[in-house]
């Protein structure tokens, strides 16, 4: 018998079981971004067929953070920067949980930078959503790293004299493979592409455009977006890494100059995740480690046979 | 000094096979039926820098690297052959000779490689006055040339070994085998020809007139040789642990190779991550999902790790982490030992952060600590850290085989099972009260992601019993009380329920003490037995447990005597200032032996500094350590 029953439990679920029965209410501000990210959650969960149960939702610190304290799964909101490590390792410890990391663009793209860019290029098999609204919002307003240029902040007066990260190019350039943009004002979409990355056996990053009403009046989410996949305008393989790259190109220097494009970018069926590569190389079992611990017929291997090397 | 142990120190340049060969030397004295123990000196370099590893060997036991040694084998040439302009040593040739000369003993013996160096090179070092002044027995022989000539030149280490055991009147039987374990085919013939081919010249060409013989030994039952990184790479298989994650960093890197080796084969899980941060987060996340999980690293890599550790504290998930200490502060000096991370890895983190901390003093003790602190971090649901050095990480000493005969403990503590978690309280909206108020110890159990009736939200916020993001005060004294009453409870535990972890020596009635933790035990040991062969009155005690700290034995102790000299290696006194603290008291009875120079403490330094310090000799210690005294002296 398994001893995560919960693994793979097929039933018609409301996506009000997401929903925490009683307190906390959601403490972000009105108008806030977060609010949509949380009910495409909500929407696409039980729309790939998952539980409440068999999943698990990492998250960092920031207002983004709290996303899991408001939504009714197993849940691990960690520290500012590393929710991409804990996750990946729960994934390793257990394959069958279906992992969803989320965070901030501070949290993400800044503190977290590096872990998002390994965890990229070893394509794990899992969720990344970041909540982008181009500020650090719980910390009162200060320039995040896709702050545009010149933004001015209380930390940076004059107007950052930085260029703003490119996070759809640089996940396509450190692995991950699949690469999406949507936005809170934009909930089919949303919905749709969080299930997607559900589905995508490898690390799917989605770059939320989350609007920060508080901290970021001018942000650029609120004028209208255009999806790519829907517009005449723009024709190219989502399955080709060159054109997905020039698509990807367009769409974050249109950003800067006011202009909302979202949808898929680049999707790799091909790629093997992380997972998948590490069983072939035979360092991974095939059988999630963490149902041994439950086996009352596992074999445990103990040091006393690796002694005779050493006799 | 006793005359019935032999102390081999083989010397080169790094890259020069000195360890394996070491390796097989001290695994073929072992098998002779002698005690072992092994010592390495390395610089951090890749290749060329002096480097050697001293192999004692005695019928009685030998519980650190003891005294200068007796037996110079002077080999290697790697410096020689890859010349660097401007190399910022002498004569690279003569190093593993001229480096070595001060701690050998008199009456020793010296075999250089007269096919690597020259007569007038030996002429400029004044070894012949120096071998009468003091006794020595000096044999150049042509090794290089010896093994050119059954072989290929880098097997002029067999010749030296060869040699080694022609004038110890060793038999070859031990040294053969492991020869034919390690190599076959043409490779073996040839090595076994220079092997016998240097033993029986040597033999016939020299009149043995000096002392030493190999001693003579007996095991009763069968032994290995291990290391201490090895010892807790295995205390962690037994732990059930099977997942790994890390970054390299001397000395640490030892445990993590193990494990990754030796991890697929029993379906265990290593990763080689991006950084220590993530190293540390890697094994919380693990650990949350239902596997046993570790990480570890030296100074600068855990100081990284004061993050995800602050996080398992506050989520209370089970982690173990190592410190492997090396000198600091900073990158300070990577291949040297040092006990200098302690008050670090005591108090590192914000808040009132609790962990337990373990430090084992040699490698039975690894082994043992490293099981009770999986055992600990599971049953308690709190981080457990092993801290110990590059000196315990890289020494080799035998082992009963039979120690390491017990079970594995997979088990994963206080985690419930689905049926029990049926059982157990939720609240309102269904969530499972994981962090509920009034858990037994402190410990309120823990369900896992995917099991179902256990969902709740882990979270590094203060937070309420089914996980929310919680600030009321009276919550709050509640979660922080019952998290701090771990660290009572397992204090209560490892004085009921365990024999101590700590380790006494020297006679109960002894009117003096040293005291001293981790890595620096065998020297104190062994000066104990020592100091009290000269007629004083002494005994030792060696802490392990860190935190918490065991307040009632380390309070018996000291009040037993009338002083207590503390023992280690760093220059601030770190463990005498922890005792202190946590005992409030003792402040003037104790002094401190300190060593920071990137040597371990050898016997000698330590039966000299108690002579200095203690029995009031009047005279400054001639080592290189410094005495501390008494607050108020
Ligand atoms: C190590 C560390 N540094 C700084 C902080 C303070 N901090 C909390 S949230 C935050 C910024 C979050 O910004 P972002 O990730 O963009 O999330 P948002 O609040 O906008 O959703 C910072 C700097 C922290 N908690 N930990
Ligand atoms: S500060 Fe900004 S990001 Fe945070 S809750 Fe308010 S609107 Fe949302």
């Amino acid at each position: 018998m398994s001893a995560f029953n919960a693994i793979g439990d097929e039933r018609e679920i409301d996506r009000d079981e997401f929903t925490p029965g009683v307190e906390p209410q959601p403490t972000w501000c009105p108008g806030c971004g977060d609010f949509g990210v949380l009910k495409a959650l909500k929407q696409a969960l039980p729309e790939a067929g998952k539980t409440p149960e068999e999943v698990l939702t990492v998250t960092g610190i920031g207002c983004s953070g709290k996303l899991n304290s408001y939504l009714d799964t197993y849940g691990f909101h960690t520290i500012h920067g590393r929710s991409l490590p804990v996750a990946r390792a729960a994934k390793l410890a257990n394959p069958e949980l279906e992992v969803i990391a989320a965070g901030g663009d501070g949290d993400g793209y800044g503190i977290g930078g590096n872990h998002w860019i390994h965890t990229a290029r070893e394509n794990h098999d899992m969720t990344y959503i970041v909540f982008n609204n181009e500020i650090f919002g719980l910390t009162k307003g200060q320039t995040s790293p896709t702050s545009p240029k010149g933004h001015k902040s209380k930390t940076q007066p004059s107007g950052s004299a930085k260029t703003p990260l490119r996070p759809l190019s640089m996940s396509l350039n450190a692995g991950a493979s699949y690469v999406a943009r949507t936005a809170a004002v934009n909930p089919n979409q949303a919905k749709e592409i969080i299930k997607e990355a559900i589905e995508h056996d490898g690390f799917a990053h989605i770059d939320f455009l989350t609007q920060c009403p508080t901290w970021n009046k001018d942000a650029r989410q609120y004028v209208p977006y255009v999806d790519v996949q829907e517009s005449d305008d723009y024709d190219f393989d989502v399955h080709d890494r060159k054109e997905g790259a020039e698509m990807m190109r367009e769409t974050e220097d249109v950003l800067n100059e006011g202009t909302v494009l979202t949808g898929r970018y680049f999707v790799d069926d091909d790629r093997p995740s992380y997972q998948q590569e590490k069983k072939a190389v035979g360092e991974m079992p095939e059988e999630p480690l963490a149902e041994r611990y439950f086996d009352d017929d596992a074999e445990w291997e103990r040091s006393y046979d690796l002694l005779e090397r050493h006799t | 000094m006793s005359d019935d142990e032999l102390i081999w120190r083989i010397a080169g340049g790094s890259g020069d096979g000195i360890d394996s060969t070491s390796q097989n030397f001290a695994k073929a004295l072992m098998r002779s039926g002698l005690n072992v123990f092994t010592h390495r000196h390395y610089p951090s370099r890749i290749r060329g820098g002096h480097t050697y590893v001293e192999i004692r060997a005695a019928e009685n036991e030998v519980q650190s690297r003891g005294d200068g040694y007796n037996f110079l084998l002077a080999l290697g040439d790697s410096f020689a052959r890859n010349p660097q302009e401007e190399a910022y040593y002498g004569n690279e040739e003569i190093k593993p000779l001229s480096e070595n000369l001060d701690e050998l003993r008199d009456g020793g013996i010296i075999v250089y490689d007269e096919g690597l160096v020259d007569e007038d090179e030996v002429a400029d070092l004044d070894l012949e006055k120096r071998a009468e002044e003091n006794d020595w027995h000096v044999f150049p022989v042509d090794l290089r040339g010896l093994a050119k000539e059954h072989g290929r030149e880098v097997m002029r280490n067999t010749a030296g070994v060869g040699v080694t055991a022609a004038l110890l009147d060793m038999d070859l039987e031990h040294i053969e085998d492991l020869m034919a374990d390690a190599m076959g085919g043409d490779v073996l013939e040839a090595n076994l020809d220079i092997l016998h081919e240097a033993y029986e010249t040597t033999s016939e060409e020299y009149d043995f007139e000096h002392d030493l013989r190999a001693p003579v030994g007996d095991h009763d039952t069968e032994q290995a040789l291990l290391s201490g990184s090895n010892a807790i790479a295995y205390g962690a298989i037994d732990a059930g642990c099977r997942f790994i994650a890390g970054y390299p960093m001397t000395p640490w890197t030892d445990v993590f190779t193990i494990l990754s080796q030796n991890f697929p084969d029993m379906g265990g899980v290593s990763e080689q991550v991006e950084d220590e941060i993530a190293a540390a987060a890697l094994a919380v996340g693990a650990s949350h999902a239902g596997v046993k999980a570790m990480s570890g690293s030296s100074g600068g890599g855990f100081a990284l790790m004061s993050e995800p550790l602050g996080l398992a504290e506050m989520t209370e998930t089970p982690l173990v982490l190592v410190e492997s200490m090396r000198a600091g502060p900073s990158t300070g000096m990577p291949t040297k030992p040092e006990q200098a991370d302690l008050e670090f890895v005591l108090y590192t983190s914000q808040g009132d952060s609790q962990r337990v901390v373990f430090a084992p003093g040699n490698i039975e003790e690894a082994y043992e600590q490293t099981r009770l602190a999986f055992e600990i971090a599971w049953d308690y649901q709190i981080p457990a850290i092993i801290i110990y050095d590059q000196k315990l990480s890289g020494e080799n000493a035998n082992v009963d085989v039979e120690f390491f005969d017990r079970e594995p403990k997979p088990d994963l503590g206080a985690t419930l099972t689905e049926e029990e978690l049926k059982e157990a309280a939720h609240d309102n909206s269904g969530k499972f009260q994981r962090f509920q108020h009034e858990g037994e110890n402190g410990v309120s159990p823990r369900s896992l992601p995917g099991q179902k009736g256990g969902r709740f939200l882990a979270t590094g916020n203060e937070h309420s019993p089914v996980g929310h993001i919680e600030e009321d005060p009276d919550n709050r004294v509640n979660q922080m009380d019952r998290r701090l009453e771990k660290l009572e409870a397992i204090r209560t535990e490892l004085d009921d329920e365990y024999e101590s972890t700590q380790t006494y020596f020297g006679d109960d009635d002894a009117d003096y003490g040293i005291v001293t933790w981790g890595s620096s035990q065998g020297a104190v040991e062994e000066a104990v037995a020592r100091l009290n062969e000269q007629g004083h009155s002494v005994k030792g005690l060696s802490v392990s447990d860190m935190l918490p700290f065991p307040k009632t034995e380390v309070t018996e102790f000291l009040e037993s005597v009338d002083e207590a000299m503390v023992v280690e290696m760093n220059a601030t006194a770190q463990f005498r200032g922890h005792i202190q603290r946590e005992l409030g008291r003792f402040g003037e009875k104790l002094t401190s032996l300190l060593k920071y120079n990137g040597n371990p403490f050898e016997p000698a330094e330590v039966v000299e500094g108690y002579e200095v310090n203690i029995a009031d000799e009047e005279r400054e210690p001639t080592a290189q350590v410094r005495i501390e005294p008494a607050a108020g002296d």
